[in-house]
């Protein structure tokens, strides 16, 4: 992953926390906002390397904590550890596939808030936690499944829009090209 | 060697002195402004385009409806500026220490928490708008929190509600008091919170109503805060708790007044 992505991929990242933070949907109906950064992580783990890893979850995670009550910096390990599992697989994943694309963000989505509030119980904080929490996390869950797919041919499209476009045309003239074939 | 930075990065932030801390996290916070900005104007403008939207007839049907409502709050004003100034002559005949009233200051919520289980949102004052930590904010309906952090241009508003927020109560048919904290029930019913540190034997009854004890120095006395709910034993029948449905529903919120001494 070169510069630009990389810079695509943080502006996307501070988008989508400032979204979570001003668009009510989905919480007012189901008590819960979905998280955008799981999608971004599954799709920087698969993607780019462990130093394009470190700053999303680094720039992401500390994002996220300044607009929420949590102590700066809660975010930032359960975003790494997450991707940093999925980096360490990335040649077992068949990462084209939006069936494991959106595996992928479903279990990220839910894995991370999970190991948010053990980070944030480990520190001695109170946060709101109740039977509800479950149903959080599903919703979370599943949102963060359902982002996966569109992030990824979201950033694709950006990929190919920042790259050297593939040549599709050979220098040679058609008649002048050996043709193989079975004699 | 990555996992030993983000885990070195993350142990140095967390272990930042508090005021440090808070001044790192407005910072970070202060990067969004921009986009608050243009979400506050986008807002505006929809609204202003919704204004022309209403016939005339709605709009004149609205004016009569304002003007009477207008007309019956200057009597219910007219009526509270004389129990003041009786207050007032009271206090002075006793000898009391004279209460200064509150000033308020409107603001405009313009984010709410992005994580789940904390209560709170920025709101569009602050330390510019003499903005401090602990004051309360309300709403039309009663109480709805207070100050918590504050940076130039805005502020964090923790919900009643909120593990971080806890409000010293008093029933007003009964003079029970109690403190509010937050609710497990709450995670889903952000109206609901908890009313703890009540006595054994409690005359409380559903419907009655909460209100700020005053006691604690955060809020002042007489604020609303909601209703009770239902009560049960706890602690081998020691003690009692109430759950309260408050009285301002905190998530579908777009604006609150600021309370200052």
């Amino acid at each position: 992953m070169n510069g630009p992505q990389t810079l695509i991929l943080l502006v996307l990242a501070l988008l989508g926390v400032f979204a979570e933070a001003v668009v009510d949907f989905p919480r007012i109906w189901l008590r819960t906002q979905f998280n955008v950064l799981p999608p971004l992580v599954v799709y920087a783990s698969l993607s780019g390397g462990v130093g394009t890893l470190v700053l999303l979850a680094t720039v992401g995670g500390l994002c996220a904590d300044a607009l929420s009550g949590n102590p700066m910096g809660v975010s930032v390990l359960p975003l790494f550890w997450v991707g940093l599992a999925l980096h360490w697989r990335r040649e077992l994943i068949l990462r084209d596939l939006p069936y494991a694309q959106f595996v992928l963000g479903g279990m990220a989505a839910a894995a991370v808030p999970v190991l948010t509030l053990v980070v944030l119980l480990t520190l001695g904080e109170n946060p709101l936690l109740g039977w509800g929490t479950l149903w959080q996390i599903l919703i979370v869950t599943i949102g963060g499944a359902a982002l996966t797919p569109p992030c990824f041919s979201v950033m694709e499209t950006l990929k190919r829009a920042f790259a050297y476009q593939a040549s599709t045309t050979t220098p040679f003239p058609a008649n002048r090209e050996i043709k193989r074939k079975r004699y | 060697m990555a996992f030993v930075v983000v885990l070195a990065l993350v142990l140095v932030i967390l272990n930042l002195p508090q005021a440090v801390a808070t001044k790192a996290k407005l910072a970070v916070g202060s990067l969004f402004l921009p986009l608050f900005g243009l979400a506050t104007l986008t807002r505006d403008l929809g609204q202003q385009a919704g204004k022309h939207l209403p016939p005339p007839s709605a709009l004149i049907a609205e004016l009569d409806r304002t003007r009477r409502e207008n007309r019956e709050l200057r009597v219910l004003v007219a009526q509270g500026d004389e129990a003041l100034r009786e207050n007032e002559r009271l206090r002075q005949l006793l000898g009391w220490k004279p209460q200064l009233p509150w000033t308020t200051k409107p603001a405009r919520i313009i984010a709410r928490d992005t994580a789940n289980w904390w209560r709170t949102a920025r709101i569009d004052r602050g330390a510019r708008d003499d903005l401090r930590p602990d004051l309360p904010v309300v709403s039309a309906e009663g109480l709805v929190g207070k100050i918590a952090e504050v940076g130039l241009t805005t502020a964090e508003v923790v919900f009643v509600g909120d593990p971080k927020c806890r409000v010293a109560v008093v029933v007003r048919e009964t003079s029970e008091h109690g403190v509010l904290s937050s609710s497990s029930v709450g995670v889903l019913d952000h109206r609901l919170v908890d009313l703890t540190h009540l006595p054994r034997h409690t005359a409380l009854k559903p419907g009655q109503r909460v209100l700020t004890s005053g006691l604690g120095g955060v809020f002042p006395a007489g604020l609303p805060v909601g209703t009770i709910v239902d009560h049960r034993s706890v602690g081998y029948g020691l003690y009692t708790e109430a759950r309260v449905k408050l009285s301002t529903d905190t998530s579908r919120l777009n604006e609150v007044l600021v309370l200052f001494p």
